[in-house]
C-alpha cells in the first residue's frame, strides 16, 4: 500500500536548513532518513518543499482567477516536504513516520494514497 | 409459509450467528482487512442459511457452514467488485458447497483479540472506539448502540459506517500488538469496554426501560472475553472486577419507591454477593502480582468498598490511600474528588475540603460529584449558606432525577457519609486528565498484591525507591503509610 508522509515543520525547523550551526545536522538527518528509506526498499517519491510564504494560493471562482500571496493555510507548523512509502499497513507507515526527523520537532501526517 | 422446520432453521441460524458472531467477523475481517465486507458477507450467509437449513436441515457445525459461505461472498465480492447488485438466489450454488466444506474444514482461529486491537486503535476517533466494539465483535445494530449513546440511529450509522471505511483505505493490521507495544495498546481497549460500562450509568437505574438500554451487560461479557484472550494482564483482570463490583450493586442503588440510595446507606444484602465474589477472584487471581494499573486501583477502592457486606464498616483511611495511588497514576478529575471525599471522612472534613480547594476551579466547574461532594463537607462544617449554594451546583449538574430528589433533601437535613465518586465512578467527564503536579513522580508503579485466603492489599508506589505507600486494609492494625 503507497502512503504520503507529510512533513509539517515549525518555524524553527525552517530556519535551521539556512542556519549556519544547525544545517548540517537538520540536512543530515534527512540525507540519512530518506537513505533508510531506500536502503529498505520502501520509497517511492518524495521533495523538500520551500517554505510557505513561498507558496502562492490560487481559487478559480465564476470564471476568475483569485490570486493570494502566502501557504493555504496559515498554520503555526507548514508543509515542509513529503515522502511516498510503499508499505504493507499503516503501522509499518506509522513505524517510518516515527522516524522521520520532523516527527520529533513538528509533526507528521500519514496519509494512504488512493489506489490508482 | 412459516413451518416448524422453518422456525428451527430460523433459530439455529439465530443462535449460531449469536455465539460466534464476533468470532467469524474477526477472522473474515483478519483475512480480508475490511470489516464491512466482512460483516456483508456474514449477513449474506445468514440469508442464505434461513433458505437453506429448513430445506436441507441445519449442519452439524452451524458456523463452519457459514463461515464458507461468508468467505465465497467475499472472494464473489472481489471478482466482481464492479458489480453493486448482489443477488440472492447466486447463493444457491454456494450452498451446496458450504456442507461440504463445513463438514471438514478445520476449527478457525480466534481472531477477536486482534479486532479488539482494530477497533481501539490510536488511528481510530476515540468516540468511535466504543460502538465499533459492540458492532464488529457482539453484532449490535447501530440503533442500540445508538440509544445508548444518545444519539440518532442514522448519525451513528453513518458513523460507523465512515469508520469501518478508515480501518479498510487506511491499511490497518489485523493483528494483535507484540509483547513490546501491548501495554501502550491495551488501554485504549479496556478504556472502549469502560465506556461501553459507563454509557447511561447514571440514567439506567431509573427504570426497566432504560437498563435494557443500558450496555452494562455487554461491556462485562467483553470485559470477561478480554481477560479470557489475555489472561496474563492484570489490568485486564482490574477492569473486569472493577464493572462487576458496581454491578454487584446496581439493584441496591434505588431502594423499593425508587429512591436514590448513597453508597454508604445500601443495604448490603441487596448486593450481590455471587457478583462480589467474582469480582474479588478476578481482582485476586493467582499469579497476577506485577505491575498494576489505573483499573486495578479503581476495583480495590470497590473492593474496599464491598468489605462492609462483611465487616460491617469502612476503612476511608485504606480507601483515601488507594486513590493516593489512583491520583499519582492516573491524576483524574474523578480520581482527585474521590481521593478528596475520602481524605474528609478519614481525617475530617476540612481535610476533605482542603484537597477540593487545590483542585483548579475550572476542571472541576462542571463535575457533579465534586459539588456534591462540597456540600456535604461545608455542611459538616456547619457553614450553611455556602453549603446550599454548592448543593443547588450539583443539583443542576445531575441528570438522574432520583439524584437531584436525594440531594435537595440532604440540603434540607444533613449528616451522613458517603463516597460519591464510587457511587459514580463512571462519570464521563473524569476521563479527561489533568495536568500532573510537578512534584508526581514521573514513572509511578503501582502493585497490588494479594496473600492467602482473606486477601491482603497493598497499594505501592514508588518514586526511584523513595516514596512508598501501602494499604492493608483486610486486617486493622497492619496499615503503613510512607510518603
Amino acid at each position: 500500500m503507497k502512503y504520503t508522509i507529510l512533513i509539517y515543520e515549525s518555524e524553527a525547523d525552517f530556519a535551521s536548513r539556512t542556519d549556519e550551526r544547525r544545517q548540517a545536522a537538520y540536512w543530515g538527518a534527512y540525507r540519512q532518513y530518506t537513505q533508510a528509506l531506500k536502503t529498505a526498499g520502501v520509497m517511492v517519491g518524495g521533495a523538500p518543499l520551500q517554505p510557505g510564504p513561498l507558496g502562492t494560493t490560487l481559487r478559480q471562482r465564476d470564471g476568475r482567477r483569485q490570486v493570494q500571496d502566502g501557504p493555504y493555510a496559515e498554520t503555526k507548523e507548514q508543509l515542509g516536504g513529503y515522502y511516498e512509502i510503499d508499505v504493507p499497513d499503516l503501522e509499518t507507515a506509522l513505524d517510518w513516520a516515527a522516524r522521520c526527523p520532523a516527527a520529533s520537532t513538528g509533526a507528521v501526517e500519514v496519509r494512504p494514497n488512493l489506489p490508482t | 409459509m412459516i413451518t416448524p422446520a422453518t422456525l428451527d432453521a430460523h433459530r439455529a441460524a439465530e443462535l449460531a450467528v449469536r455465539a460466534s458472531y464476533g468470532r467469524l467477523v474477526a477472522y473474515l475481517a483478519s483475512r480480508w482487512r475490511d470489516v464491512a465486507a466482512a460483516e456483508d458477507a456474514l449477513g449474506d450467509a445468514f440469508v442464505a442459511a434461513l433458505a437453506a437449513w429448513p430445506r436441507d436441515g441445519v449442519p452439524d457445525r452451524p458456523e463452519a457452514w457459514l463461515l464458507a459461505v461468508a468467505r465465497r461472498r467475499l472472494l464473489d465480492a472481489g471478482r466482481h467488485a464492479a458489480v453493486a447488485a448482489r443477488v440472492l438466489p447466486e447463493l444457491r450454488t454456494v450452498v451446496d458447497a458450504a456442507h461440504a466444506a463445513a463438514a471438514s474444514a478445520p476449527a478457525f482461529p480466534d481472531e477477536r483479540l486482534a479486532l479488539l486491537f482494530v477497533c481501539a486503535h490510536p488511528a481510530i476517533d476515540e468516540a468511535m472506539r466504543t460502538p465499533l466494539m459492540l458492532q464488529t465483535v457482539l453484532g449490535l445494530d447501530a440503533a442500540r448502540i445508538a440509544a445508548a449513546f444518545i444519539v440518532p440511529a442514522t448519525t451513528m450509522g453513518q458513523r460507523l459506517v465512515r469508520v469501518k471505511t478508515k480501518i479498510r483505505d487506511a491499511g490497518i493490521r489485523f493483528e494483535a500488538p507484540d509483547a513490546r507495544e501491548l501495554p501502550a495498546r491495551l488501554g485504549p481497549v479496556l478504556e472502549a469496554i469502560y465506556a461501553a460500562y459507563s454509557s447511561g450509568w447514571e440514567e439506567d437505574v431509573a427504570g426497566a426501560e432504560a437498563r435494557r438500554e443500558s450496555l452494562a451487560d455487554e461491556a462485562i461479557w467483553l470485559g470477561r472475553l478480554v481477560t479470557r484472550l489475555l489472561p496474563e494482564e492484570p489490568e485486564a483482570q482490574g477492569l473486569l472486577a472493577l464493572m462487576l463490583h458496581c454491578e454487584a450493586r446496581r439493584a441496591a442503588r434505588r431502594d423499593e419507591a425508587g429512591a436514590y440510595v448513597p453508597l454508604s446507606r445500601q443495604d448490603v444484602g441487596r448486593w450481590d454477593r455471587a457478583m462480589i465474589g467474582e469480582a474479588e477472584r478476578t481482582l485476586y487471581a493467582p499469579g497476577q502480582a506485577g505491575t498494576a494499573g489505573r483499573f486495578q486501583l479503581e476495583a480495590a477502592i470497590q473492593s474496599a468498598h464491598a468489605h462492609r457486606a462483611v465487616s460491617g464498616v469502612t476503612d476511608w483511611e485504606a480507601i483515601a490511600l488507594l486513590y493516593e495511588g489512583l491520583v499519582r497514576l492516573a491524576p483524574t478529575i474523578g480520581a482527585q474528588v474521590g481521593r478528596a471525599g475520602a481524605l474528609g471522612e478519614a481525617r475530617g472534613a476540612s481535610a476533605g475540603l482542603a484537597a477540593l480547594d487545590a483542585l483548579p476551579t475550572e476542571a472541576v466547574a462542571g463535575y457533579q460529584p465534586c459539588w456534591a461532594l462540597r456540600a456535604y463537607l461545608l455542611a459538616a462544617l456547619g457553614r450553611a449558606a455556602e453549603a446550599s449554594r454548592a448543593y443547588a451546583r450539583a443539583i443542576d449538574l445531575s441528570r438522574d432525577p432520583a439524584v437531584r430528589t436525594f440531594l435537595a433533601a440532604k440540603e434540607v437535613a444533613y449528616g451522613e457519609k458517603d463516597d460519591l465518586k464510587a457511587n459514580f465512578p463512571l462519570d464521563r467527564a473524569r476521563r479527561a486528565p489533568l495536568k500532573r503536579s510537578a512534584s508526581a513522580p514521573r514513572t509511578p508503579c503501582v502493585r497490588a498484591v494479594s496473600a492467602g485466603q482473606r486477601p491482603i492489599v497493598l497499594a505501592e508506589i514508588r518514586d526511584g525507591g523513595r516514596r512508598r505507600i501501602r494499604a492493608t486494609w483486610r486486617r486493622p492494625g497492619r496499615r503503613e503509610i510512607e510518603v
